[in-house]
């Protein structure tokens, strides 16, 4: 590995690391802080979620490099779609859940 | 924790179980010591990465486990034999039915499939190693620490007893206090951080390291279910590691995930475990799919009939199983749209399934059989996994299975597809692959003697389980009264029930006699293709050696290593001189092994709820990783003289290197 390469991964590194510490204090803050209604707090926190994921992607997982970016794609779309069954499974399969409490 | 509480006392079970487990550890470091093997044991096999070592290691505790859940499983039948009966307290039958369960799935079914895919997948697939070997050594330490954090509990502090999925809130804080539970997360979550690496390292290895010239569509059918399964695990085995963490957060830290107050809800935990659960099963079963497959070919002499019928439904099956889940709690009464949806999906599993058995058995249709020990064995499977797919098929009808759910019929349908899937299938790949991984076979005679106890035993054992069910016993009694054992007629059916696990005792007993008289007097394989095999793993010396392949064979097709002898035989094949080159290995390293010694002092002090020894045991972990990270000799070169005089010790095999290029 180049030195230059090195040194831009070192770079891609903190800024990731920085944006999911900002993405994972800023739910705190409007939990602590009471700050939202409940369905906003919910919404604002899976969104922060959903963005740290991304992040995370892109500046730890290396999404965009490697000799044979099929297989990133392959495993990332297989990937979501098991985050997807679990979430949206979960969600249906237990709103049976307001209709029993 | 008081120090009267630390040991479990006041069963005489357990103080035998106490001073027979104190004589073997003694008898073992009396002949670790005596005769000077604690370096050897350290060399050899603690530190090692190499596959096929592993394999070998994850064999041996899986019939170890596979001996406790048995016995587990003779104590509770004993139990139940006949009426009112006063064997076991009700707190121990708990105890012994949940880690019965826990045990036989975790830590049987997942250490034999994953021995099956050590021992085989590198060397049919052509390659030198799995792709990562220092991740493999760590996968089976913390397998087997995690194994042993959880049988423990046996002896010390007490065993869990909430069932082998341990619902909430039956498994909170407020209703099993104490280590018991704890010790079922932590073996349990330590374990299954292995299984997970376990996955990842065979999808990398099916998918990078074979030997060049192998397409997929050309990869022997055990190599494509190993792969199909090892997708399987990367999808849910984070589930089930983030649910104990839940769990764990609910029971030390007093979070309420699960709690029945401060907005728990229980049933979130079911949700979770069982889409874990269900695809778990799936998860060994493909493989047994896999073993199949190969044995029926081989002992068939024919290609496998459908082949991209049958990788195709393999897939097929690996993803289905993601959207079965709701199947075990269809009670739960999610509503009718969820269970139809789900009800559905199940029944479709059955469709690929089907598929594969028809191609097993046109396969077998005008071949030349051969009724060898493994072939015994996937023939048994065949009735015997029809019948559990029927009854799985009526257990999934939705409404129905209001009736069906927690009876004996249940019980006995997925023991029927555990066993007569999972357990005849790891059987056979036993005793079709033991030659190759050990240099000899093993004994004919003792193995028939086994295989028709087991199955003998297992049909007297499980079918009158099946109308148990239907007359109203439901799962986890500990007893039943004189009125229903003989006016209901329920004490007949278990009496029988209770002849048929002995049977089966009895034919596993068979099985280590047959291994250990075979170590003296088995046949030895002499060829290296000891049952004219159809596929790369019998084209090199067994056992094989350490770098398996001394050239990477050349792959024209299917059932490569057929094809190449036929070639051999119409005298195509020209010797040409062979040119080796040194070979690269990985080195061997402890720091698998001192990191999961790590995880199990972790494991243990947070069982016991000391979290200073938790918390230290986890900067073990930390600094174990921070100490490999700054490893630099982890690899060597095989030098060209040393694979030249390894070849040439072994000559008289049918050789690969005929066809180097």
């Amino acid at each position: 590995m180049s030195n230059h390469e090195h040194t831009a991964n070192m770079k891609a590194y903190t800024t990731g690391f920085a944006l999911s510490i900002i993405l994972t204090i800023i739910p705190i803050i409007l939990v602590l802080n009471h700050l939202l209604s409940k369905t906003a707090l919910v919404v604002s926190i899976l969104l922060a979620a959903v963005l740290q994921f991304v992040v995370q992607l892109f500046f730890f997982m290396h999404i965009r490099d490697g000799e044979g970016p099929r297989y990133n794609v392959m495993a990332l779309i297989l990937g979501i779609i098991f985050v997807v069954t679990i979430v949206a499974g979960a969600i249906w399969i237990m709103s049976f859940n307001s209709q029993v409490q | 924790m008081q120090n009267s509480h630390f040991f479990v006392t006041g069963d005489p079970m357990i103080y035998g179980a106490d001073v027979s487990i104190a004589l073997v550890s003694v008898a073992i470091i009396f002949y670790l010591t005596y005769f000077k093997k604690w370096g050897w044991l350290w060399r050899e096999w603690i530190t090692t990465v190499d596959h096929k070592k592993i394999g070998i290691m994850y064999l041996i505790s899986a019939l170890l486990m596979l001996f406790r859940g048995g016995v587990d499983a003779i104590l509770m039948r004993i139990q139940l034999a006949v009426p009112n009966s006063h064997f076991l307290a009700s707190e121990h039958y708990n105890e012994i039915f949940t880690t019965h369960g826990t045990i036989m799935i975790l830590f049987m079914a997942m250490p034999f499939m994953f021995a099956l895919f050590n021992i085989v997948v590198p060397l049919q697939i052509g390659a030198r190693d799995v792709a990562y070997p220092f991740l493999n050594s760590v996968s089976f330490w913390l397998f087997f620490l995690g194994a042993m954090l959880f049988n423990i509990s046996f002896v010390v502090g007490g065993s869990p007893n909430a069932g082998w999925l341990s619902y909430p809130p039956l498994s909170e804080n407020d209703f099993s206090p104490g280590p018991g539970q704890n010790f079922w997360i932590w073996g349990i979550q330590i374990s299954g951080i292995g299984s997970l690496m376990t996955g990842i390292n065979f999808v990398v290895t099916i998918l990078k390291m074979r030997t060049p010239t192998m397409r997929l569509r050309d990869m022997p059918l055990f190599s494509w279910s190993v792969l199909s399964s090892s997708i399987a695990i990367l999808g849910v085995f984070p589930i089930l590691t983030v649910t104990l963490v839940m769990l764990t957060i609910d029971r030390l830290l007093g979070g309420h995930f699960f709690t029945m107050t401060a907005g728990g809800n229980p049933m979130m935990w079911v949700n979770l475990i069982w889409m874990w659960g269900h695809p778990e099963v799936y998860i060994v079963v493909l493989p047994a799919f896999g073993v199949y497959s190969e044995v029926v070919a081989t002992f068939s002499r024919k290609r496998i009939f459908g082949y991209s019928s049958m990788v195709f439904s393999m897939i097929a099956i690996s993803v289905v199983s993601y959207y079965t889940w709701v199947h075990h709690f269809f009670t739960m009464g999610a509503g009718a749209n969820v269970n139809i949806v789900f009800a559905i999906c199940t029944m479709i599993i059955a469709i690929p399934t089907g598929v594969k058995v028809f191609n097993w058995l046109f396969t077998m249709y005008r071949g030349r059989i051969r009724i060898t020990q493994p072939m015994l064995w996937v023939m048994a499977f065949v009735p015997c996994f029809l019948v559990g797919g029927a009854t799985g098929v009526m257990l999934a009808a939705a409404p129905a299975d209001y009736q069906y759910h927690n009876s004996y019929f249940l019980i006995a349908h997925f023991h029927q597809v555990l066993i007569g899937g999972v357990v005849f299938g790891y059987i056979a790949g036993m005793y079709y692959w033991f030659p190759k991984i050990f240099g000899f076979k093993l004994n004919e005679r003792l193995g028939k003697w086994g295989f028709w106890l087991w199955q003998i035993g297992f049909y007297v054992c499980f079918m009158p389980q099946y109308a148990l069910g239907f007359m109203g016993m439901t799962r986890r009694i500990y007893t039943y009264n004189d009125s229903m054992g003989w006016d209901m007629g329920w004490a007949p059916l278990n009496y029988i029930s209770t002849i048929g696990a002995f049977l089966m005792g009895i034919g596993f007993i068979f099985q280590v006699w047959q291994i250990l008289y075979s170590i003296k007097h088995g046949e030895r394989d002499v060829t290296g293709d000891i049952w004219d095999g159809r596929t790369l793993e019998w084209s090199i010396p067994s056992p094989a050696p350490a770098y398996n392949f001394a050239i990477l064979p050349v792959v024209k097709g299917r059932d490569a290593w057929w094809y190449q002898k036929e070639e051999m035989q119409k005298g195509n094949v020209h010797k040409e001189a062979v040119k080796y080159e040194p070979i690269h290995m990985p080195n061997n390293t402890g720091i698998p092994f001192i990191m999961s010694v790590f995880w199990f002092i972790a494991g243990f002090g947070f069982t016991f709820e000391w979290m200073w020894m938790g918390i230290a045991g986890l900067i073990g972990v930390a600094l174990t990783l921070f100490a490999r990270s700054f490893q630099y000799n982890t690899d060597h070169y095989i030098p060209v003289e040393e694979i030249e005089k390894t070849e040439k010790a072994r000559k008289n095999y049918g050789s690969v290197h005929r066809t180097a290029n």
